[in-house]
């Protein structure tokens, strides 16, 4: 992906949470920026998260969260990659207070982006988790 | 991750380890050097799987059929792959894959699904493609499905190089004419009705079955088309969503690549596929050297030669002849570049 690949990114929405416009919106923005998106959906586990990074060979994994759930969600997507031996980094979108931000940063979260991410940042946001990879 | 080698991979993959499945197809659809060393791996080991190709308009249901159709497979102890082909965006060159939304189940049931999208550039799909399916080969799966978008010339291509070719259509999206213009009749080895529980659904039956006796009359039908059944290929009824009538496509699936075997079609079709791939690889060939040949020509500097041969933009009479003796002038060099 360094050498004008296009980034895989594989979106999904991670647990108990039905509002999906955000990430469908997301889904668009990073289109138009070049990535391929694989799009997971609705009620996704940590699971199945997974399996289509294991399967699509993604580069980033993007989690979008709209029920106060990325405190005990996020980190436990990171977890469940490393122990699956996936060097995949993690961005959260969604409803995240700046306070857990730092929280998030220190489980090893690549990067959050809040409601009206204009698309440069989310595309910014995305790119700069893909080339931490591997480091 | 330590990178590990073309031959270690394959290994590993045909271990039976997914994540060098993946690797390996991600190596393939990037092409150039590391893609040729993966065909130089797997193209001997090949030829265990039923290579399926599944294709029909935009919201047919072909995804949601898929999953279902796998996830029975997968729950029976086999091990099918779906390879997902969408369209890649012509202006960004990002794509929106979505079929693994309808496919959460099959994920679930053990089928192995990789989604791919066209990388704009002409041709791009044809190439990947055939690559693609000899790693899910080699590393064990079977079968293995194409799915595409059946709108494009490529993706028909794409469909008709496998060994076992179902359209999908559903009632509401025009009569049996609009069929007949998308080119899928004649790659069809079977058709399935989906959304059967839809007004009109029987209408589009007999559409096709008009159709595909128009084109037994003619003769104009895929070579091997309906072999062993000595009829027109066979139209199932299907309701994706209930799974009615997924069995009985997934059994005329199996009894076509028996018919295929039993009337000594299938070396035939494999024979056709390599022949096509042979074709594509050609093409891109062709096409990259006469993109190099254009750019020498029209580079006003670096002509070659400097024998006033050049065509430039601004000055389109330079060369002092029409275009296409130009085009041949150029076709003749490049093919003594081909002989060095």
């Amino acid at each position: 992906m360094s050498d004008g690949l296009p980034v895989r990114v594989v979106l999904a929405k991670l647990g108990l949470d039905g509002h999906d416009r955000g990430l469908k919106v997301v889904a668009r923005m990073l289109r138009d920026g070049g990535m391929e998106v694989v799009y997971l959906g609705l009620r996704q586990t940590t699971g199945s998260i997974i399996d289509a990074v294991e399967q699509e060979d993604a580069d980033v994994v993007g989690i979008s969260m709209l029920n106060a759930g990325h405190l005990t969600l996020g980190p436990h997507m990171v977890d469940a990659l490393a122990d699956a031996g996936l060097d995949v980094p993690v961005v959260i979108g969604g409803i995240v207070p700046d306070e857990d931000r730092p929280t998030l940063a220190a489980a090893g979260v690549a990067g959050v982006l809040g409601p009206g991410a204009p698309a440069d940042e989310v595309v910014a946001c995305v790119r700069a988790a893909a080339a931490s990879r591997g480091r | 991750m330590a990178d590990r080698t073309v031959p270690e991979l394959v290994a590993a993959a045909r271990g039976g380890e997914l994540r060098a499945t993946a690797r390996l197809l991600t190596l393939v659809e990037r092409g150039g050097e590391m893609a040729d060393r993966v065909a130089e791996a797997t193209h001997r080991h090949v030829g265990n799987a039923h290579v399926v190709g599944v294709t029909g308009p935009p919201g047919s249901g072909k995804s949601t059929l898929t999953a279902v159709w796998t996830t029975r497979l997968a729950e029976a102890g086999r091990r099918p792959a779906v390879l997902a082909v969408d369209p890649s965006s012509p202006l960004t060159g990002g794509a929106i894959l979505g079929d693994r939304v309808r496919m959460a189940e099959a994920t679930a049931a053990g089928v192995f699904i990789r989604s791919m999208a066209t990388r704009g550039h002409a041709g791009g799909l044809a190439l990947a493609v055939p690559g693609m399916v000899r790693v899910l080969d080699v590393a064990g799966f079977d079968p293995v499905i194409v799915e595409t978008v059946g709108v494009g010339q490529v993706e028909v291509d794409v469909t008709a190089a496998t060994d076992t070719a179902l359209v999908v259509v559903t009632p509401g999206m025009g009569d049996a004419v609009q069929a007949n213009k998308a080119g899928l009749l004649e790659v069809a080895d079977m058709f399935a009705v989906n959304k059967y529980d839809w007004p009109g659904a029987a209408d589009v039956r007999r559409d096709l079955e008009l159709m595909l006796d128009l084109s037994n009359l003619t003769g104009h039908g895929r070579p091997g088309a309906g072999a062993g059944a000595g009829a027109r290929p066979p139209i199932l009824s299907t309701v994706a969503t209930t799974g009615e009538g997924v069995a009985d496509l997934a059994d005329a699936v199996d009894a076509h690549l028996e018919a295929l075997k039993a009337a000594g079609m299938l070396a035939t079709r494999r024979n056709e596929r390599r022949l096509a791939e042979v074709r594509s690889r050609l093409d891109h060939l062709l096409l990259e050297a006469s993109a190099v040949a254009l750019e020498d020509e029209s580079d006003p500097d670096a002509g070659p030669g400097g024998a006033g041969g050049h065509v430039g933009a601004d000055e389109p009479d330079a060369a002092g002849e029409p275009p296409g003796v130009t085009a041949r002038r150029l076709a003749e060099r490049l093919l003594r570049g081909f002989e060095r």
